[in-house]
């Protein structure tokens, strides 16, 4: 079966539905039951203090894409929103393009406010210009992601969800964090059934400076990702380790207390694409899932998994 | 005129963006150790691209490459770029 064929049967189930741009779906309650279970089922094996915990809105501070290096690195996949900022003056021009089929957008404005690139990255801007302990503090964060890369594979979503434990710290302990759930990761997916291989990676990074800063990301192995089967035969990414080494530290201005710079290591698990690979290895059919599977992610025949 | 190695320290210098004086380091000095980040590794790349007028193909375009600057002597020189004066 490949990508064309799952998002077929996909759309065929019921379980998705086109959202009219390439990489972009509405849930099916039954969907969404499944990516809610999974979020409870890495909840309970983080076991993180509730004060540690948030949910990240969908929109973020554009002074955080900045921060986090994204827009640097990978201009080409950020979101920034833009609304129309002009007076009675300014909007016929608009309304005349609007009208006759032209491109009304370039009467648009960017905002300050941007699409969240990654989850953590709205954690970072809290601690910006502060100190946070040597001894660590690991955060539970959820964050509603856009990544610009239209695609008609059901893997590759403009729109995602990402649940993170990411570690703010001394370097040794961001490592440790990042090795730890690794392990623990996988064991967790596994558990469900899938077939998790755990591969050293890169991100994405644009043009030919990308090609370098990847290069330099493999050769220091500062990225795994857990892939598996998801919309083909070959395996793609549904969970990824990162250890920022002092990027997120140097780039927010958050240091030990004692001059040195913090480090930070991030797990996230890839809530959609975890649910689209339980769905390639269980079927669509989510009646017939092994019961196993369906009572570690206490789903039940009722809307959003509840129980 | 300057040694190719005296036209690397420059860029590296100017590029760089290090904590430490890129005049008082050896040769073999690993600049990742002594500060050069990732980022500013690849401004150090493009600088040195118009410095010489070449341009790094992707097999270059790898950590080691400027590691020191003494490896990115040999890099540009199999670029073409003479050892000689500069």
């Amino acid at each position: 079966m490949d990508s064309q064929d799952f998002r077929t049967s996909l759309f065929a189930a019921g379980l998705l539905v086109d959202g009219g741009v390439d990489g972009l779906y509405h849930r099916s309650f039954a969907f969404e039951g499944i990516v809610r279970g999974v979020e409870r089922y890495v909840t309970r094996a983080g076991r993180v203090a509730d004060d540690h915990r948030f949910f990240f809105s969908p929109v973020m501070a554009r002074s955080a894409l900045v921060s986090a290096g994204y827009v640097r690195s990978f201009p080409d996949l950020i979101g920034v929103l833009s609304s129309f900022t002009g007076g009675d003056r300014e909007l016929p021009a608009l309304l005349e393009d609007l009208e006759s089929g032209g491109d009304w957008t370039t009467h648009l404005s960017a905002l300050d406010v941007a699409l969240c690139s990654a989850a953590c990255h709205n954690l970072y801007p809290r601690f910006s210009h502060h100190a946070v302990s040597r001894d660590g503090q690991v955060f539970e964060v959820q964050g509603v992601c856009f990544r610009h890369e239209p695609s008609p594979d059901p893997a590759r979503m403009q729109s995602f969800r990402m649940h993170e434990f990411v570690y703010l710290g001394s370097p040794e302990g961001a490592f440790a964090h990042r090795e730890e759930w690794i392990t623990r990761g996988g064991e967790l997916l596994r558990a469900l059934g899938l077939d998790i291989a755990v591969v050293v990676a890169n991100d994405p990074f644009f043009g030919r400076v990308g090609r370098m800063l990847a290069n330099g990301q493999l050769e220091k192995e500062l990225k795994f990702e857990l892939v598996a089967p998801i919309s083909s035969d070959t395996p793609g990414a549904i969970a990824s380790a990162n250890y920022h080494e002092d990027h997120m530290g140097l780039e927010f201005d958050i240091s030990l207390g004692d001059g040195e710079v913090m480090h930070s290591a991030c797990f996230g698990f890839g809530l959609d694409r975890i649910a689209l690979a339980l769905i390639r290895r269980h079927g669509t059919d989510l009646e017939s899932w092994p019961s196993d599977v369906t009572e570690r992610l206490g789903m039940d025949a009722g809307g959003f998994g509840r129980s | 005129m300057p040694s190719l190695l005296d036209t690397i320290r420059g860029v590296v210098q100017a590029h760089g963006q290090m904590p430490v004086d890129v005049s008082g380091l050896a040769d073999s000095a690993d600049l990742y150790q002594n500060g050069l980040t990732s980022h500013a590794s690849v401004n150090v790349m493009l600088a040195l691209e118009d410095s010489f007028d070449v341009e790094f193909p992707d097999a270059l375009l790898k950590r080691s490459t400027f590691q020191s600057l003494e490896a990115i002597a040999q890099a540009l020189e199999t670029l073409g770029v003479s050892p000689g004066a500069h």
